[in-house]
């Protein structure tokens, strides 16, 4: 097996050793180490071009899209450093889903939406069952159950979150990443999708990027900021690096650095 | 102070007056062309059809004063148009989704794409004359020459640009976030493209599969080398392997006769060809406008 006899806490489900992702020769994050504990709700925050996003793509091997785009160091999860060359990529992003920032549904109906998933990971059981959960789980259930075989479009887009999120929980993710899941969303909306997290918390661990301080405090039990600087090695260019990392609390109310203090209270960003 | 009321005399209005009617009267010749062939070829070739036609074999051409009926090339026009779009689809389709999901604009796709542009510029001729060279002279085919088979290879060539360009452009308009959901669920690629994009982008690739059938069903000159010309009824299978008639060849061999009855055998022909390349390129638009319907309920 692939294992490594790395000592890791049983709580820490993901855990980036030394992780540096690079697209091409632009170097995006150097040296983030950052261990992500289950069963809670951790944030990434931070200025643009801090490469948050890049390194939540990196956590289910998302990155491997982007042509050029390279990773340094290992993301282990479950043991393994899903980065490994022998590691299906396919079968990481069975176990570590994904939501992303603009909501994007299938070109089906709301039913299919949360079925597609289930069928192609050999889902067995009560495909109607597990419809009807999803949807529960992501809070959308009472305001679709009567037109399930309507277009996923026919939503409004923070129900088309919702459903995104509810194809997500369908098949049955260990960890949840969320892409600023609410950027696109009304006040109303992005509440609804803060309950539906705070109810996935009981089952799932889930990682979010957000923009949205005020959404970090409120969703959050972690809090990792990053933040870009000039290195003297580098061309010129920024690189984001893991500046600050500990509970929300403690991130909010008493930063240790003094770049974090100045994001959080609005100075820069 | 200029008035703000619109002002007639204004040079600058006068300019924009006179470029609109121009670019409207250039609009105008531009279809031109097409309402007179269709109202002629309706005119000299609609008013002679008659229910026979559509059955009978064309008469050899002689002082016979009855020229037949157009029934075996009208079918084998079909017959050609559907292996030519046997071979095209499955190869073109597969071409565009390597092109579009597969490659990684490195130098071999590159290469592809560049080879498909001159390919589509071809003339249909070469096509021709390259079949004839490779299966016809040859004899390959089983012993046979001429056969209808070669005249669906030439056209399949000609096919082939069409449908690998519409499948690459319609499947890079499917938005990347579609294929980040599919993946982002577990889907591999394989899965994603048969289930998530290619459905997606089913509308533009069955336009550009139409279009291409019907740039095929018209040509003449890739036929004359491969498929020939046959008087006789497709009784069978095995017809196939030998020579067959088609519409444009049919009107290329019986508009140069100098008989009355072939000639106007061959405007028959002509509107039959014109009604049809019409039709499957109206269909095309139905379709086009049916799947947008459906696809955003």
């Amino acid at each position: 097996m692939i294992k490594t006899n790395k000592k890791i806490p049983k709580n820490i489900i993901l855990s980036l050793e030394n992780v540096s992702i690079s697209y091409g020769t632009f170097e995006a994050v150097r040296n983030v180490f950052c261990n992500f504990k289950k069963g809670n709700i951790t944030s990434l925050i931070g200025p643009s071009g801090c490469g948050k996003s890049t390194v939540l793509r990196s956590l289910n091997r998302m990155n491997d899209l982007i042509p050029n785009c390279s990773l340094k160091g290992t993301v282990l999860f479950d043991g393994t450093n899903i980065y490994d060359k022998r590691v299906d990529p396919v079968e990481v992003r069975r176990r570590i889903g994904m939501v992303f920032q603009q909501p994007n549904p299938f070109p089906k109906s709301i039913y299919e939406n949360i079925a597609f998933g289930a069928r192609i990971n050999g889902f067995t059981g009560d495909i109607d069952e597990l419809v009807e959960s999803s949807l529960r789980k992501a809070a959308l259930w009472d305001e679709c159950k009567d037109k399930l075989n309507d277009s996923g479009y026919s939503l409004s887009g923070g129900q088309q979150q919702r459903l995104c999120i509810a194809r997500t929980i369908a098949i049955e993710p260990e960890i949840i990443l969320m892409d600023e899941p609410c950027s696109a969303l009304d006040p109303i909306s992005t509440l609804k999708i803060e309950e539906t997290m705070h109810e996935l918390k009981k089952n799932y661990t889930i990682i979010i990027v957000t923009h949205n301080m005020q959404q970090a405090l409120r969703v959050s039990d972690m809090t990792a900021f990053f933040n870009a600087i000039e290195y003297e090695d580098g061309d010129g260019g920024k690189v984001g690096y893991l500046a600050e990392f500990n509970s929300t609390k403690k991130i909010f109310n008493s930063p240790k650095e003094k770049t974090t203090q100045e994001y959080i209270s609005g100075k820069f960003g | 102070m200029n008035s703000l009321y619109y002002q007639k005399r204004l040079s600058r209005n006068i300019g924009d007056k006179f470029f609109t009617s121009l670019s409207v009267i250039c609009a105008l010749i531009a279809i031109l062309p097409l309402i007179f062939l269709v109202t002629y070829i309706l005119y000299k070739g609609g008013s002679q059809i008659t229910p026979e036609l559509f059955t009978l074999e064309p008469n050899p051409p002689g002082d016979d004063l009855d020229a037949g009926g157009i029934n075996p090339a009208l079918i084998g026009t079909l017959i050609i148009t559907t292996i030519a779009s046997i071979i095209a689809i499955p190869v073109g389709v597969g071409g565009g989704i390597y092109l579009a999901e597969y490659s990684k604009g490195g130098a071999f796709s590159r290469f592809i794409r560049f080879g498909v542009n001159v390919l589509a510029g071809v003339p249909s001729i070469i096509a021709g004359v390259f079949i004839y060279a490779l299966i016809v002279s040859t004899k390959i085919l089983f012993g046979s020459m001429y056969s209808g088979l070669a005249g669906g290879m030439a056209l399949s060539i000609l096919m082939l640009p069409t449908v690998i360009k519409t499948t690459d452009e319609g499947l890079k308009l499917v938005p990347n976030e579609l294929r980040y959901a599919s993946l982002g669920v577990g889907a591999s690629m394989y899965t994603t493209i048969l289930k998530v994009t290619l459905p997606s982008a089913f509308r533009s690739i069955a336009t550009g599969v139409v279009l291409g059938i019907a740039r095929a069903a018209g040509e003449t000159a890739p036929l004359i080398f491969t498929a020939l010309f046959s008087y006789y009824y497709i009784t069978g299978f095995g017809d196939l392997f030998y020579e067959m008639g088609s519409l444009a060849v049919l009107i290329y061999n019986f508009a140069l006769e100098p008989y009355d009855a072939q000639n106007k055998l061959a405007w028959v022909a002509s509107f039959i060809l014109v009604l049809s390349i019409l039709s499957v390129n109206i269909f095309s638009r139905i379709l086009a406008a049916f799947t947008e319907k459906t696809k955003r309920v």
